[in-house]
């Protein structure tokens, strides 16, 4: 099938951290749960499809980072205390840190199908996804190219207000 | 011909003020709503509050109008006044219920913001406030596209005190560079927090880069103030109500005022001064 002969073949369990608000910590939840996790002695990966606000690479502070590209396709930059968390994410493809991605829907689709499936992710127990907030291109896109395999759900973030 | 009829439906606004911020959940809305009740208090001027956060619309709960549709008439759509002098327009206005998710690609999003700009009666208007959501993407491309029939005055950029924020707000203020978009200033909200009993002050927030105040110096754009994080605030716009009238002394009040006066000042100055120019 397709999903054998893909980088998300390895690939148990797909979180992704929702909400329609911004700013109520779908990021940093991201983050805790990943790190939780591999506490729990899970193999474990975050991709970051917030492709206006990338905020995962400098909560794990690996904003200077890059990726690398392998047979496969993008080696995913690895993060925590054993680095052994893979971690994707359109800041590492920014030449500098305040270049404000200024894409209209369709390129934005372009790179979330690239994600998707030209990272090497390897063997992975969970692929947490973090998205921006809303309902619109990025969601639709993700949801769209990660639907062949093995979505577990959605975890969605609020504040009380 | 499209320019043109969105520059004659444009022509009869004086001022126009986007409020942006790279970053969600930072005070936009809220920003947008209080700008509009301030700008209003004064009952001679006419003021507009676009709303095109399409996914994720919250000035008609902050403003108090929820469940309010749109009418149509000969000259076009009718916003939602909220007083006689403060006009509305959302997508929220648009749903059947507020629950219903706009799950637009941006191709749709830009056609009802072009809506938005072409279709509503605004009227004469002394001031346009543009809400926008986070980030730099169709929404933000197509509004600074099709307010270049008329003239922005510039943008209001909002950020709280942490890296995190901080940025998401660089980027935006880059945007706002690469789209020759003016930058009024920056606002740093949910700036500390004074506890109502021992009245000590704690940063809820902690600015480990700096804060907003670094950043603008670096930058080298105004920062225009900083409010306090005040739950009095997140109630009222809960309740939309104008935490303005509801609170008139209070910390956070004083702040929104201050900042307001500084919009109005720069918004005023540079239209005297293209008028010199004229």
């Amino acid at each position: 099938s397709l999903a054998e002969r893909t980088n998300l073949a390895g690939v148990r369990h797909i979180l992704l951290v929702l909400s329609g608000k911004g700013g109520v910590g779908k990021s940093t939840i991201s983050t805790e749960l990943a790190l939780a996790l591999r506490s729990a002695g899970k193999r474990v990966g975050i991709l970051d499809v917030d492709l206006c606000g990338p905020s995962i690479p400098r909560m794990l502070r690996v904003q200077d980072s890059a990726v690398h590209q392998c047979d496969s396709g993008w080696v995913p930059v690895f993060v925590g205390q054993d680095k052994a968390i893979a971690l994707m994410s359109i800041g590492f493809l920014l030449e500098r840190q305040d270049d404000a991605v200024v894409w209209r829907g369709p390129k934005k689709n372009a790179l979330i199908k690239q994600f998707v499936t030209d990272v090497a992710w390897g063997d992975l127990d969970f692929l947490i996804v973090d998205t921006p907030p809303g309902t619109s291109d990025e969601h639709i896109s993700t949801v769209e190219a990660l639907r062949p395999y093995q979505l577990l759900g959605a975890v969605l973030v609020t504040t009380p207000q | 011909a499209e320019a043109a009829e969105l520059r004659a439906r444009l022509r009869a606004v004086r001022h126009t003020v986007l409020v942006l911020s790279g970053k969600g959940g930072v005070g936009k809305s809220t920003f947008s709503a209080l700008l509009a009740h301030g700008l209003a208090a004064d009952e001679t001027r006419q003021v507009a509050l676009l709303d095109i956060d399409i996914c994720g619309p919250s000035i008609p709960k902050i403003m108090g109008l929820e469940g309010e549709q749109v009418h149509q008439s000969g000259s076009g759509w009718s916003p939602v006044y909220v007083e006689e002098n403060l006009g509305v327009m959302s997508v929220g206005f648009l749903l059947s219920s507020p629950d219903d998710a706009v799950i637009w690609r941006g191709p749709k999003k830009n056609g009802l913001i072009k809506q938005f700009l072409r279709d509503v009666d605004w009227g004469e208007v002394d001031y346009l406030i543009v809400d926008t959501p986070p980030g730099t993407s169709d929404e933000h491309l197509s509004i600074v596209q099709y307010l270049s029939a008329t003239h922005i005055d510039g943008a209001v950029i909002v950020t709280t005190p942490q890296e995190v924020s901080l940025q998401d707000v660089r980027k935006e203020i880059n945007f706002c560079r690469k789209v020759k978009l003016p930058i009024i200033g920056v606002v740093e909200n949910m700036s500390g927090f004074v506890c109502p009993k021992c009245k000590n002050e704690s940063q809820i927030f902690p600015p480990t880069t700096g804060g907003a105040e670094k950043m603008c110096q670096n930058l080298n754009v105004s920062l225009l103030g900083k409010v306090p994080l005040d739950p009095q605030i997140g109630k009222s716009c809960d309740r939309g109500q104008s935490v303005l009238a509801e609170a008139p002394e209070s910390p956070a009040t004083l702040s929104y005022r201050s900042i307001i006066q500084r919009i109005q000042d720069y918004c005023e100055q540079h239209h005297f001064q293209e008028e010199k120019i004229m």
